[in-house]
């Protein structure tokens, strides 16, 4: 049965059922019930012989019987401890039953007894209320007279009563006692006695309205005392529209009261003595909580005049607007931007405070107008630590500059601030001081902060305020204001000292590689951006930034390039090539170029990684400067002396043009020191080779000019990416020197090479 | 629309000096100085058959030394001006002289163009511009439009103006000014301009501009730092009065208002390398041709401040009355300034680029190593500036 309603579904919670219950379910069920299971229901004994027979060896025949009997043995002994555990539990219930007979038959005896009892106290109940039925109905009667004349009393002592009450402006009590008698009085009118008692009441209360009207008008009065009178006075029946008409009007001159405190609090303090949280501290505890007494006691008197609800909102709205005037006057003139807490914690506040005002007012305006105060002020604030940003950075740049151009000390090179050290300081400081700023600018949307669960804070002011107003804004400023270097010192030559552009290059490529995303990263945190509005993408950031670092890499190569250039190009044109003597030397201006080449390799490899160079054996300069100079250089112009050729040379060196690439003289380098190296030297030597072919040369001023290439490629390969570049310049360089020489006779290689080595 | 390939005409010697005919309005016609320390120093005349693209070449020796610069006359086709290297024992002095093309030389190489043996015709000497006194001559500038009877050159820091009698074979110095100042100042090139009656003049020097009256002689404005380094060349908007281009060893090339000098109308920088030459088509003041030492020659076309800037910049100082203006233009969506296009046919550094003076459309550029070659203006800019 199991098996055919195993897959139905009955089945199936039977058997979770039965899982609950015992732990070990019984899995053979699930099939055809085995008939060899010893334990199973449809046990066959003659199929199973069979099978044993069939199966097993004698050996295990005989085990099986042995075992068998062993069974059989242990489940008797078992059945029979069963049958003896129960026989004397069978016993002892039979005890238990024959005691609870007795006592049951002791339990009725005692239920007759009380039965009787009871019929007795009845009868008796019955005879007492019957004889004390007449004294009953007299008592009431006089107990009714009795209240009548402490009526009539109470209505005779009225007037006494009332006056004193005036006398002692017990004003409440006064009203509430006429109240009471009043109806009396009115229905009994036509007793003359009740008339006089009437008429007297009617003058004294006269007089109490008019008192109370009194000092309602005089307006000194505290709220409580003022709302206290009001009620009186509408108990009165005192015409409730000019009551509030008039209760306002109170209201307002003492709301204005407050209101003009804070005014004269913001005049004249032109040195802000008091700061903030203590004006918004005053603002709230004088005006906000009268306010909201006003509100309260207004609508507890005029509860059900609705339309006088509307002149209540007109009031509370004109009169919050002069305050939320003064508060934002006050809030502008928070601009420090040192501690932000205390503007949050006053700004908290008064959110806080008027939250009251909704409660109390639910149809206002006011809240809400709060909350956008609370806004402004928070854009303002972002604005301001954009631009207190902003000044830091320039501020920290005029520091470096100032680093910069310190005296480098004693001829020790190392000067006191490296350029590493003044880049990881630079960019700690921007670092942290973003992060100080991210902590301020938090404690807007922090937990227990009552506005920070407005949707503005929520959103906005995460994503396009502090994301966007002001991280973003503040990166884009840095990428800015490192461009704008490069395009004003184009111009007005070099007013930037290199060194800076190549710190910022450096800084504006680690703002690319990590630190616009980590800081990015930061603020998504911890301002929990959800970007429902479009934001700048870390990735469009990290363009910009990448392209103001090459531009200012850029910039730097040209700058030192023209540095160079500028020496090259003043010693070849002042030079009178013509008439030189012989070369000794190598000329001072190639030692002094080589030497601020070096220096140049050193300050960018401060800040830049090597870069990799094209392959070139351990002894280049020799190897290149033979292959240089011997054989190339040797046939371009050796066929010059034979006048019959005079197309070689040309053809010579245009064939040797169309296989050497196009050289970019001022194209953007890489980042690292061997592209920038590589830029700076291909600048100098083409203004060397320009320089040249303007001029006319005698023999040694060729030789000296062949004197001066070897030495700038005996070093300035190590500098450059290919060293074949610096060759091909230097080649251009003596075979243009040649072209314009008009006794071309080179100097012996050996000769160049001892002048050089000895210089 | 298929563009013209360029044609490309190959001197044997290395060449700094280029010239259109300026006379000559109907042949298409460039001449060209070698320069050459050790070989007798040639004018190649260089004649470009628009209709087959084929280039004549007329070759007139030049003995008197390696050719630094050539003008040619406005009046008188035959006629031209060069400034050379004078070597003497040593001594490299620049002079210039005044030549005359023999009447013959059209004839008599046409006949066996390729026959190299064919001899040669000579230069014939008119006039020395004699300026020993002066120093070395960077340039002879002809009196733009004029009768071919003045010209300026331009000596070291003197601006001397000759009139030439006798049909050019005597020069007689009219006037001449000095450039005063701190260390040796030195003119690197300069333009006469076509406007004001042809009174004006400017020169640059070191990183200023100058321009000069040439009635009193006297500088009337100067552009110190006009170029971060040293200006190499400049040239007139040959359609406003007051619009100079210049260009230098900054890479730049920029755009002056001479009435404003204090900042540059406009600045391109799109050379890898100093910048040679400058040069205004003599028709469409909007194209603009510049040569580099990056081996590049680039055509702009500068809309927005030409002469004919349609739409919103026509009311900017157009005081020059063109008659280049083209009203139906002005209803067209205006063109932008932009590249049109950058030549590379160079291998080594550009020096000179010319516009042809018959041809508007056309122009040569000449490279260091000798190499000659005259492109087109593109012809959808073409068509888009005439229709």
């Amino acid at each position: 049965m199991e098996a055919e309603s195993g897959s139905s579904s009955p089945g199936r919670k039977r058997r979770l059922l039965r899982l609950y219950y015992s732990a070990a379910p019984e899995p053979q069920q699930e099939e055809q019930p085995d008939p060899c299971d010893i334990n199973g229901a449809q046990f066959d004994p003659e199929l199973y012989l069979n099978k044993l027979r069939k199966e097993c060896s004698l050996n295990e025949l005989m085990d099986q019987e042995s075992c068998m009997v062993r069974q059989i043995r242990s489940l008797d002994s078992d059945m029979q401890t069963l049958v003896y555990e129960n026989y004397n539990k069978f016993i002892s219930a039979t005890d238990t039953i024959r005691k609870m007979k007795n006592d049951f038959k002791k339990m009725e005896d005692e239920m007759d007894c009380l039965s009787t009892n009871m019929a007795a106290i009845t009868e008796f109940s019955a005879r007492i209320s019957g004889t004390l039925q007449d004294q009953h109905a007299q008592i009431t009667k006089l107990s009714g007279v009795h209240t009548l004349l402490r009526k009539l009393q109470f209505l005779f002592e009225l007037p006494a009563r009332l006056n004193k009450c005036l006398e002692l402006q017990a004003y409440a009590q006064a009203v509430s006692s006429h109240c009471r008698a009043r109806c009396v009085l009115q229905q009994y009118s036509h007793m003359p006695s009740f008339r006089g008692i009437q008429d007297d009441c009617h003058a004294i209360m006269e007089r109490l309205a008019q008192q109370l009207r009194q000092k309602f008008r005089d307006g000194g009065t505290s709220a409580k005392e003022l709302s206290e009178c009001v009620e009186l006075l509408l108990q009165l029946d005192e015409p409730a529209e000019e009551l509030c008409d008039k209760f306002l009007s109170h209201a307002q001159t003492r709301l204005e009261a407050d209101l003009q405190g804070l005014e004269a609090e913001l005049r004249d303090s032109a040195p802000i003595d008091t700061d903030i949280l203590e004006f918004i501290d005053r603002g709230c505890n004088e005006f906000v909580s009268n306010l909201c007494l006003v509100i309260a006691s207004y609508q507890e008197l005029f509860v059900n005049r609705p339309q006088e609800g509307e002149l209540l909102l007109v009031f509370v709205d004109t009169l919050a607007a002069r305050y939320f005037s003064l508060v934002e006057r006050r809030i502008q003139e928070e601009k420090g931007v040192g501690d932000n807490s205390l503007l949050v914690r006053a700004l908290d506040r008064f959110h806080r405070r008027l939250q009251a005002v909704s409660k109390l007012l639910p149809g206002s305006a006011v809240p809400s107008q709060g909350t956008e105060i609370v806004i402004q002020a928070a854009r303002e604030r972002i604005k301001q630590y954009l631009s207190a940003l902003q000044s830091f950075y320039l501020d920290s740049l005029t520091d470096v500059r100032q680093a910069l151009a310190a005296p480098r000390g004693p001829p020790g090179k190392e000067a006191p601030p490296s350029l590493p050290d003044l880049l990881t300081s630079l960019s700690n400081s921007i670092l942290n001081q973003i992060k100080s700023v991210l902590a301020s600018v938090h404690l807007f949307t922090a937990k227990d902060i009552t506005f920070s669960s407005k949707p503005y804070f929520k959103g906005e002011f995460c994503s396009q305020g502090v994301r966007e107003g002001l991280v973003v804004s503040f990166i884009k400023f840095i990428c800015q204001s490192s461009r704008q270097f490069c395009e004003s010192a184009g111009d007005r030559g070099g007013s930037t000292p290199p060194v800076l552009l190549l710190l910022l290059s450096r800084l504006c490529l680690d703002f690319e590689t990590s630190t616009i995303s980590y800081i990015l990263t930061l603020t998504d945190e911890q301002f929990l951006v959800q970007h429902h509005s479009p934001v700048t993408a870390v990735t469009a950031l990290c363009a910009e930034a990448r392209e103001a670092a090459q531009k200012l890499l850029n910039h730097y190569v040209k700058v030192q390039g023209l540095i160079i250039s500028q020496m090259l190009r003043k010693s070849v044109e002042t030079r009178d090539w013509v008439n030189t003597i012989e070369p000794r030397n190598v000329r001072a201006v190639m030692k002094r170029v080589v030497e601020d080449t070096t220096s140049i390799d050193v300050q960018v490899g401060l800040l830049y990684e090597e870069g990799v160079r094209k392959a070139h054996s351990s002894d280049s300069s020799k190897r290149t400067f033979s292959v240089y100079s011997s054989s190339r250089q040797q046939i371009r112009y050796a066929p010059s002396y034979t006048p019959s050729a005079p197309m070689d040379t040309n053809l010579l060196s245009n064939i040797h043009k169309l296989f050497s690439e196009r050289i970019d003289i001022f194209s953007p380098v890489e980042f690292n020191k061997v592209s920038v190296l590589t830029g700076i030297i291909k600048i100098s030597l083409k203004t060397f080779l320009e320089c040249v072919r303007l001029r006319t040369f005698g023999r040694y001023g060729l030789q000296q000019i062949q004197v001066d290439c070897h030495y700038l490629q005996m070093y300035l390969w190590r500098f450059v990416s290919d060293e074949n570049l610096v060759h091909f310049l230097l080649d251009e360089i003596v075979g243009s020197a040649a072209h314009r020489c008009l006794d071309p006779s080179p100097m012996e290689q050996s000769v160049i090479e001892v002048i050089c080595e000895r210089g | 629309m298929e563009d013209d390939a360029p044609v490309i005409y190959g001197l044997e010697f290395q060449a700094r000096a280029l010239t259109a005919q300026t006379a000559e309005t109907d042949a298409i016609r460039f001449l060209v100085g070698t320069q050459s320390l050790k070989f007798e120093n040639q004018i190649h005349i260089i004649d470009f058959d628009d209709e087959n693209n084929i280039i004549n070449k007329n070759v007139l020796l030049h003995h008197a030394g390696e050719i630094w610069h050539i003008s040619a006359s406005p009046a008188d086709k035959g006629v031209l001006t060069t400034c050379y290297n004078k070597t003497s024992e040593s001594r490299v002095l620049t002079c210039a002289a005044v030549w005359r093309m023999p009447p013959e030389w059209e004839s008599g190489s046409h006949e066996s163009p390729d026959d190299s043996s064919n001899s040669p015709q000579t230069l014939e000497l008119l006039c020395h511009l004699d300026n020993t006194a002066h120093g070395n001559t960077a340039c002879v500038l002809w009196e733009p439009m004029g009768d071919g009877k003045r010209v300026i050159s331009l000596a070291d820091s003197h601006v001397v103006l000759w009139d030439l009698q006798e049909s050019s074979t005597k020069a007689t110095i009219s006037s001449s000014a000095t450039l005063e100042g701190k260390g040796q100042l030195k003119f690197t090139s300069g333009k006469w301009s076509p406007h004001h009656n042809c009174t004006q003049l400017a020169t640059a020097n070191d990183m200023a501009i100058r321009g000069w009256d040439l009635r009193s002689m006297s500088q009337i404005y100067c552009i110190e730092n006009a170029h971060g380094q040293l200006v190499r060349d400049l040239d007139f908007n040959p359609n406003k009065q007051y619009y100079l281009a210049s260009c230098g060893d900054d890479c730049k090339v920029k755009f002056w208002d001479v009435r404003h000098i204090n900042e540059p109308v406009k600045t391109l920088e799109e050379h890898s390398h100093w910048v040679w030459s400058v040069r205004y088509n003599h028709s469409h003041d909007q194209l603009l041709l510049t040569a580099s030492s990056d081996s590049r020659v680039i055509l702009s076309n500068m809309v927005s401040i030409s002469s004919e800037p349609f739409g919103h910049l026509v009311d900017d100082d157009d005081l020059s009355d063109s008659e280049e203006t083209h009203h139906e233009e002005k209803s067209k969506e205006p063109l932008q300034d932009s590249i049109i296009a950058t030549y590379e046919e160079h291998e080594d550094s550009v020096y000179a680029v010319e516009w042809s003076s018959a041809d508007p459309w056309l122009f040569a550029s000449l490279s260091y190593d000798g190499r000659l070659v005259i492109n087109r203006v593109p012809r959808a800019l073409k068509y888009r500036i005439l229709l």
